[in-house]
């Protein structure tokens, strides 16, 4: 885990006390309303229906015990006594109060976090895969690379006051991306050349919203110490040349198609030629530097077969066996997984923690996993280093703090936005049909059947749920002033054999309560027409979208 | 008349006046569009001249001619249109011009520190503007990761 030095925290201590300085001058009235808006994006603060919320930077997803704990201090003193886990690797408090964010700010300072650049049209949290470092089959650790884009990115003097927000995601893997890069206004993905040197392949306009693109290849090899230079010369193509004159239009996916990818990469390539080995260029030194935070912790030697009592419990108690298949995850250290906390039991808002779930997960990381946390798109929380022999103390652990729902990669393990309940721009709710899904479908057989499916759900085009990259995708509209519900299928992200794609509309929009009827019907369309092995997706991939299409609305025929 | 000052938030009054047409002055300091300086810009030799660009005009179309220029302006017609921290890197990084660059139109109290460290040495403060904070507002921060005009070499070639 990265540790500031104290240049790092200086930096982070004076955005404190600007932004202080900043909130007095707002409530003093000398900044105006329109004015402070940019600021306190920047710093994390959206207004929103009920209340301010402020999106607290997970970078890269890792957390440590203490930070959890802090987080969850701050859930008790400032807020009602719980968190939202997003979709980006984000914390979100829902009630803090305006006048009292430059003091969480500082409190978030002491345990090295903060808010910067967590909204607003500038460069966002840099996001990458939870399982990054542990997983096998990396190209190499993504995390250092997202720690220089952070450094690179926080406090970026030319692209504070980008035509749109702009987020960049790296991966690893090249047999799987759950960063999604696809979907990011820059995605890159960690490659060797022939002659095995490091690099990334660099993607450039993908993203959500309103139009769901996948991003265009732009640099098949750019070699690691030319990152910074190259991602300079992306942004500014895009700050001199994005539009700014309507706000639909100005991602940077536009400009890319607009120009053509390759016009696009020409301009960007002209622009770097000028950049190239100046001084952004990176150096070994500092590649080391960063990389000395991300080592391995004090990992025993350990047999890789699963412990003798771990078998026999699983063979003796269902639950555990299903909690051990479905929330644990390999591990490229032999003896050792990765286990899933599971922030989707039925009944709670998907993602959402109580500062005393918060402590229960710090305590256990403490004392099953090195103090470690991540926390994933997924809106779970993750420890990362568990010995296998631990796994039935973890279990009961896990289902005392209810954290232990086997449902993780299911159906029932949905990506869901805040929605209309909280978010001040949803067209519709999201949380109430995530519960009505939820509770149709509790039978964890059947879930099980049903194996990996990724169901996301967005109360607004802005696809803070992913709902294009579903499996099946579920998108709140609004239709005369009524929530209304449009479905997608065929969307990924690029978890399964990273081909991601983007999901197609079944056809007219659906109202709340027929959503958990109409996903039953996907679902049986998908039993009745798999082969042994497939996948929805891969099902849907196969047979096109028509046959769910018609069972879909079949009643409405009639 | 708007407020001018320099990157440590003194008050300086280095004036061009800027016309409107083409009826140039015959004497004084200018600040010229782009379109007035291309058109009259033989007949001005030897005169103090500076020219602003508009937010949506880039460095480039000046840059065969920054030696003649006494001051190059960057407008901002909304302080959140961020295109001119670009343009100020440009006109400095890649076409070395060292005069002046002054920042003009809705320029805030808290964008001056990423001004500065774009290029910008002049800053007309909207009417509105308390120059008395500028000193604060130019110096929230004493160290910056990324290479900038104020300082080429980024944090990471600093670090000890
Ligand atoms: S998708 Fe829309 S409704 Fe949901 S959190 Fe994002 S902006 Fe709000």
């Amino acid at each position: 885990m990265y540790q500031y030095d104290e240049i790092d925290q200086k930096i982070v201590d004076e955005r404190v006390e600007q932004y202080r300085d900043q909130t007095n001058r707002y409530l003093a009235g000398e900044i105006p309303e329109a004015e402070f808006l940019p600021i306190r994006l920047q710093n994390g603060l959206y207004v929103q229906r009920h209340a301010p919320m402020l999106r607290v930077a997970v970078p890269y997803g890792m957390l440590t015990s203490e930070r959890l704990y802090k987080l969850a201090d701050i859930a008790d003193d400032y807020d009602k006594g719980y968190v939202h886990f997003s979709t980006r690797q984000n914390v979100q408090y829902n009630w803090p109060e305006l006048e009292q964010v430059p003091d969480i700010l500082a409190e978030l300072a002491t345990v090295q976090m903060h808010a910067i650049q967590t909204s607003g049209n500038c460069i966002r949290n840099t996001t990458t895969d939870e399982f990054a470092g542990i997983a096998k089959g990396e190209v190499a650790d993504p995390r250092p690379w997202c720690e220089i884009i952070r450094q690179w990115s926080t406090f970026h003097p030319e692209f504070a006051y980008l035509p749109r927000k702009f987020k960049i995601a790296v991966n690893s893997r090249t047999d799987l991306d759950r960063a999604a890069i696809a979907v990011h206004d820059i995605g890159l993905q960690l490659v060797k050349n022939d002659a095995g040197e490091l690099g990334f392949k660099v993607f450039v306009g993908g993203g959500m919203g309103r139009t769901p693109i996948i991003g265009s290849l732009v640099n098949e090899f750019l070699p690691w110490q030319h990152l910074l230079t190259y991602l300079d010369a992306v942004l500014r193509v895009y700050n001199l040349n994005g539009r700014r004159d309507n706000k639909y239009k100005a991602r940077i996916k536009i400009l890319v198609k607009a120009l053509g990818t390759e016009a696009f990469a020409e301009k960007v390539a002209e622009e770097w030629a000028h950049l190239k080995d100046g001084p952004g260029t990176l150096t070994q030194d500092e590649v080391d530097r960063v990389s000395k935070f991300f080592i391995d912790p004090a990992y025993e030697q350990l047999a890789d077969e699963e412990p003798a009592a771990v078998t026999a419990l699983r063979q003796e108690k269902a639950g555990f066996d299903r909690w051990v298949t479905r929330n644990t995850m390999d591990h490229r250290v032999p003896g050792y997984c990765a286990v899933t906390l599971s922030l989707k039991k039925v009944g709670v808002a998907p993602g959402d923690a109580t500062s005393a779930q918060m402590r229960a997960a710090a305590k256990l990381a403490e004392e099953f996993s090195f103090a470690e946390l991540r926390v994933s798109h997924y809106q779970n929380i993750i420890l990362t280093d568990v010995k296998k022999s631990d796994l039935p103390a973890l279990w009961e652990a896990a289902k005392a703090n209810g954290f232990a729902t086997p449902t993780v990669g299911t159906l029932a393990d949905m990506i869901c936005c805040p929605g209309g309940d909280f978010c001040a721009l949803a067209n519709a709710r999201s949380i109430p049909v995530a519960e009505a899904i939820q509770a149709k479908f509790d039978d964890m057989d059947y879930l099980y059947d049903l194996g990996d499916l990724d169901l996301n759900i967005s109360g607004c085009m802005n696809a803070c749920g992913h709902h294009h990259v579903g499996n099946i995708g579920i998108l709140g509209v609004d239709k005369k002033g009524r929530e209304f519900y449009q479905v997608t299928i065929g969307g990924e992200s690029g978890g399964v054999n990273n081909e991601p794609s983007i999901g197609k509309i079944i056809g007219p929009s659906f109202e709340a309560e027929e959503i958990p009827n109409v996903i039953e019907k996907l679902l049986n369309v998908f039993v009745a027409q798999r082969h042994e092995g497939e996948l929805f997706i891969d099902v849907v991939r196969r047979i096109g979208v028509q046959p769910f299409k018609e069972a879909a609305y079949a009643d409405a025929d009639q | 008349m708007p407020t001018l000052i320099n990157n440590l938030g003194e008050l300086t009054n280095e004036q061009f006046v800027r016309v409107d047409g083409n009826e140039l002055p015959s004497e004084g300091n200018l600040l010229l569009s782009v379109e007035q300086w291309q058109a009259n810009r033989e007949q001005l030799s030897g005169r103090t001249i500076g020219v602003w660009l508009k937010s949506d005009e880039f460095a480039e179309q000046i840059a065969a001619d920054l030696e003649k220029l006494a001051l190059v302006a960057i407008e901002f017609p909304k302080f959140a249109d961020g295109r001119g921290y670009s343009t100020a890197r440009l006109l400095r990084e890649r076409y070395q011009f060292a005069g002046p660059v002054r920042a003009i139109g809705d320029v805030l109290l808290d964008q001056l520190q990423y001004m500065h460290r774009c290029g910008f040495d002049q800053f007309e403060l909207r009417d509105d503007q308390k120059v008395e904070n500028a000193v604060k507002t130019l110096n929230y921060f004493s160290e910056a990761y990324q290479t900038s005009v104020e300082r080429p070499d980024p944090l990471f070639r600093r670090r000890a």
